[in-house]
């Protein structure tokens, strides 16, 4: 029963879609023709697996998390080990995936849009290796957040764009590669950085992270008995999330989304676009989002600038909407409290945005019992949040 | 049905059209009234009344500006629309096309929308991130309205132009190039080719919009395309002038400077 969605028209139930001026149609069109004529040659796939194996470092690691299971004293907790894959995050599987299919139809530049700038990492990984020219939105904001990887994106040749709208986060980012797009469309692919957009962009983007979850199964069998009872992924754009969860949708697996409820999800300050949300167009997508009473589109807040986003992928709205996945809101302080128990139990800083997941999982690990199972996708790993980190607990030592 | 919808009762003429938009509330209501008035002095045939949004993705630098200023001074969709009685009751008479995203309206609700923009006496509509594909419903609604829906051809459109020009209504909008709004413009030879082929299949009259900003290009315009739209290019004119706009002393003087310029741009 996989892939009955997204329909012909990009439809996940009522979500997704196409919601874009006339002059992408053209693009979006030649692009779903080059992604469903590569997906279905076993060449492209051969490729595709052997960079992520080769180069980019796949399988990652299934971990089974001890020393924090023992604390909580409930359910035993495992992590995907996304963190460990080249360049330190999940967004890599996608960026190699794209990078493949503009050089197969024939782009020789790439403009990519980022938030914590680990997806703009990414670009700019596969641009330098695959020798592309390389353009990233970045907001005004998330480059000062987030310097170490401007500085990473910088040194890999790619040219890092600040945008000054809005309140210069990803949303932000995001509107000005699609407006660079629409201008440069005809020499030039926009690899986006998560599930969200206009459709084909979702399932792509989807098709090329699910290698999470199709290994995460397997290895999970290599030292369970049986798959895990919950799986807790964090969710933005939602991209590792649906990476994630994908090839377990069909199995009797309580699957766990988790937003981010900033500052607390009953204050102005927060990304808990499903909690907090309504249904809406952005990106090119309908899906839900956060949204003031006259249809303007808010700005978010979360500690976390990977989760910053005001949107969310339709088909996360969808699972959520037909209640096939369950959604949680964690706060930053939740989180970073999650982020300092994993450090000092299991020896791995895991990034801000992963560290929801880990929160909420935490919190529920407790109450259950020891013959249950979790997993939780450790999305990336949180050398890059050292500043957020140390101001965080600043006063605390 | 209609032998004659609204739009088509005010518009007087069907070529060599003058198509210029405004933000509503940019830079503030009383403003915008008074904007309408001098366009229609200066000989616009259409009015294209811009909602402010704040996410414009088919539009550059420009009209994102004209945007914050009006949602800075808290205009909305609905705000908006109950401008255009204000605009008959001082005397405009030509057609007022509402230009939205589709957000704020999906959030009004669609039936509500039309509802509003029938009552308050719009005659158009047009949708920038609402293609063909995505528009039937709101299609329908504008048709049982008497709203005109204004379909966008893109010079990428190829076997689309057909299929959007051939069910277009009111008028055609033809963007000149591929970008957003208010950019550089090379007219080539290719647009006339373009415009040619959207004129062969279009029963209403063909407009270019898009990168317009000098009277050389409206000229070059008005030689292929039955009318000419221009957005930016007025924005800016607008916003030379907007600290003395806002001033009540000072707003006669600039409203005439604004309708010299406009007056110079197309004549």
């Amino acid at each position: 029963m996989e892939q009955v969605y997204p329909d012909q028209q990009g439809r996940y139930g009522d979500f997704g879609g196409k919601y874009v001026p006339e002059t992408l149609m053209a693009p979006l069109q030649e692009l779903e023709e080059a992604l469903d004529e590569a997906m279905a040659d076993r060449e492209f796939i051969a490729e595709y697996h052997g960079v992520l194996e080769k180069y980019a470092g796949r399988p990652t690691a299934l971990t089974y998390a001890d020393k924090v299971t023992e604390i909580l004293g409930g359910a035993k907790i495992y992590l995907k080990r996304e963190d460990l894959l080249h360049t330190g995050a999940h967004k890599l599987n996608n960026a190699i995936g794209q990078a493949l299919l503009a050089k197969r139809m024939g782009k020789q530049k790439i403009i990519a849009e980022t938030g914590a700038g680990q997806h703009g990492v990414a670009s700019a990984t596969v641009a330098a290796k695959f020798g592309l020219e390389c353009k990233v939105f970045m907001g005004e904001e998330d480059i000062r957040r987030q310097e170490p990887n401007v500085f990473r994106m910088k040194m890999l040749g790619a040219e890092v764009i600040p945008v000054s709208s809005g309140r210069g986060t990803l949303k932000d980012a995001t509107n000005e590669a699609i407006r660079y797009w629409v201008a440069n469309c005809e020499d030039t692919f926009y690899l986006i950085g998560s599930v969200v957009g206009p459709h084909p962009y979702p399932r792509m983007v989807r098709d090329f992270q699910r290698i999470i979850g199709d290994e995460s199964k397997r290895q999970f069998l290599e030292g369970e008995p049986t798959l895990p009872d919950y799986i807790y992924a964090c969710v933005g754009g939602g991209s590792n999330a649906i990476g994630m969860f994908h090839p377990f949708l069909e199995d009797d697996v309580e699957l766990v989304g988790v937003e981010a409820a900033g500052k607390g999800v009953d204050t102005e300050e927060h990304a808990a676009t499903l909690t907090k949300g309504d249904r809406g167009v952005i990106h090119g997508s309908l899906t839900f989002l956060l949204q003031d009473e006259h249809g303007q589109i808010t700005e978010p807040y979360s500690i976390s600038a990977g989760l910053d986003y005001p949107g969310i992928g339709p088909e996360h709205a969808y699972l959520f909407d037909s209640k096939q996945v369950r959604y949680e809101a964690v706060t930053d302080e939740e989180a970073m409290d999650a982020l300092k128990l994993l450090t000092e139990t299991e020896g791995i800083i895991p990034a801000v945005e992963s560290a929801h997941a880990l929160a909420q999982a935490f919190k529920e690990a407790k109450d259950m019992s020891a013959d249950k199972t979790i997993l939780i996708n450790l999305s990336g790993r949180g050398d890059k949040d050292l500043a957020t980190i140390m101001n965080h607990f600043k006063g605390e030592e | 049905m209609l032998t004659q919808t609204s739009f088509q009762g005010k518009l007087n003429k069907t070529e060599d059209l003058f198509i210029p938009f405004i933000e509503a509330g940019d830079p503030t209501p009383e403003v915008t009234i008074d904007l309408a008035l001098k366009l229609q002095e200066a000989g616009a045939d259409i009015l294209e009344l811009g909602i402010p949004y704040s996410d414009p993705l088919a539009d550059g630098p420009t009209i994102q500006r004209a945007a914050k200023r009006a949602l800075d001074n808290g205009m909305s969709l609905q705000q908006a629309i109950e401008l255009i009685p204000d605009m008959r009751a001082n005397g405009l008479e030509i057609p007022v096309v509402v230009f939205t995203y589709y957000n704020p309206v999906l959030r009004i609700g669609e039936e509500k929308f039309f509802k509003l923009l029938e009552e308050h006496g719009a005659e158009g509509v047009l949708i920038p991130d609402l293609p063909h594909e995505e528009s039937e419903s709101v299609r329908e609604l504008a048709l049982k309205h008497d709203i005109e829906y204004i379909s966008l051809v893109a010079p990428n459109s190829e076997e689309r132009i057909q299929k959007i020009a051939s069910e277009a209504r009111g008028f055609l909008y033809c963007v000149s190039t591929l970008g957003v709004t208010g950019g550089e413009n090379q007219l080539s030879s290719e647009v006339t080719d373009f415009i040619q082929k959207v004129k062969e299949h279009s029963p209403v009259p063909v407009a270019v919009g898009f990168g317009i900003s000098t009277n050389e290009d409206v000229q070059m315009i008005r030689q292929h395309a039955d009318g000419v739209i221009i957005g930016s290019k007025i924005i800016r004119l607008v916003e030379a002038e907007v600290e003395n706009l806002k001033d009540d002393s000072k707003r006669h003087e600039a409203l005439n400077r604004f309708y010299e310029n406009v007056r110079e741009l197309v004549e």
